[in-house]
């Protein structure tokens, strides 16, 4: 892969670049944003019950639980 | 009509082309998309430990992906490898420069990174033969500095610039494998897909760009933001895309769609973005302020669920476990805290 040296560009070069950008990204196939929001919206609902952050968690189950006191039985 | 402006006229016209051919795959928001979706719940994080030791601002930290470990690097000139359970200091390892701007811990836990305005990128062997941790390598060749890296495995890591470029490096040999250009301004903040195909990059151009690494180059250019982007990350399932800006507002971008779906950002909210990680489901964003505080997003309904107060200056960096289980800040008031 050549490795381009950014500093020795011209203007000219980075305005070849942008267009060239350009002229890849005009190419792409685009889904519907229907189609998107519902695969996100699944992801997210399969997983959510397991997102501590979401959901909490015990104190006697969460790992980083302050160390409590001592317990004299 | 002159060269330049030729060029540019053309690269208008087919910007407005990709404006049009986004404009006709949105059938729906995400707003209307979650409509019927109940906001999550007040979500109320507590600190459950603070990581002191630390003597100066703290501008980066990474987890690790096994294990409860994390690295953080502070401009105090130390980066600290951290059991966030015991808050024990694995490693205190001193910097040749202290003006660290980024850390990244390995997938494998062998090694891990830094860098800032020394403009390099120096691994660390933290499983050396004799338990000293040494610099393993010094990747010199940005010609500006090192806002962010991340490893793609012990041989192979991608840095971001001031120079506006992002880097993929082999390590062993300490050359530059591929240079991604295209960024107009300043590189601040870099991400890797969860499958190592591609990675993120959001910069002082206003933009995103989505790379294949193994191409070498930029898939897809995502704009919107009106100042700069300070921090990026991929959603959890790698389809989609959170921007973090000066402009105070986060976004989420869908790579298939190729545009934004959604932003979040309050009229209460006027001060940047400086970082931000999304929960394990992708249900929650947590995004840190230049106003010392983290809000929490709710990803599909655009409302704050929570704001985690506790620390005392910037904070800089933000983190969520591998196993979603806690989530770390780090701050310009010298502490990392871990929260859940």
């Amino acid at each position: 892969m050549p490795v381009i040296n950014v500093d020795e560009l011209t203007d000219k070069d980075k305005a070849v670049m942008e267009l060239n950008q350009r002229k890849l990204e005009v190419k792409l196939e685009r889904w519907l944003t229907s189609k998107c929001c519902e695969e996100m919206k699944d992801y997210i609902q399969e997983r959510v019950e397991e997102d501590t952050l979401v959901k909490g968690i015990s104190e006697e189950k969460n790992p980083f639980k302050e160390k409590g006191g001592c317990i004299i039985c | 009509m002159g060269e330049m402006e030729q060029l540019r006229k053309e690269a208008e016209s087919l910007k407005d082309q990709i404006t049009a051919a986004r404009k006709a795959v949105q059938d729906t928001t995400l707003q209307e998309a979650a409509a019927g979706i109940t906001v999550v719940g007040r979500v109320q994080l507590k600190t459950r430990k603070t990581l002191r030791g630390h003597l100066a601002k703290i501008y980066a930290m990474h987890w690790a992906v096994d294990a409860n470990l994390c690295v953080s690097a502070s401009q105090d000139g130390k980066l600290i490898v951290w059991d966030t359970i015991t808050t024990n200091k694995v490693n205190a390892i001193p910097l040749k420069s202290s003006w660290v701007m980024t850390c990244a811990y390995a997938p494998s836990g062998n090694l891990v990174a830094c860098g800032g305005l020394d403009n390099m990128c120096s691994i660390y062997n933290l499983k050396g033969k004799d338990g000293n941790v040494k610099v393993m390598r010094e990747l010199a060749a940005h010609t500006g500095y090192l806002s962010c890296c991340r490893f793609l495995s012990d041989s192979e890591i991608i840095t971001s610039s001031g120079d506006c470029t992002c880097v993929l490096w082999d390590i062993e040999t300490g050359t530059q494998k591929t240079v991604f250009a295209g960024h107009q301004g300043d590189c601040m903040s870099l991400a890797v897909s969860p499958d190592f195909k591609f990675f993120i990059s959001g910069a002082c151009d206003f933009t995103a760009k989505l790379w294949d690494i193994r191409e070498g180059v930029c898939r897809q250019t995502f704009g919107g933001h009106e100042s700069d982007i300070n921090a990026i990350g991929f959603f959890p399932n790698g389809n989609a895309v959170i921007t973090g800006s000066d402009d105070a507002t986060c976004k989420l971008y869908d790579l298939r769609a190729d545009q934004e779906l959604i932003t979040y950002q309050d009229s209460s909210i006027m001060c940047g973005v400086t970082s931000l990680a999304p929960s394990l489901s992708g249900r929650l964003i947590l995004a840190g302020y230049d106003d010392f505080n983290v809000n929490i997003w709710d990803s599909l309904k655009s409302e704050r669920v929570g704001v985690l107060a506790g620390h005392d200056n910037r904070v800089s960096c933000i983190g969520v476990s591998a196993d979603g289980m806690a989530c770390c800040t780090g701050s310009w008031d010298s502490f990392l805290k871990i929260w859940n």
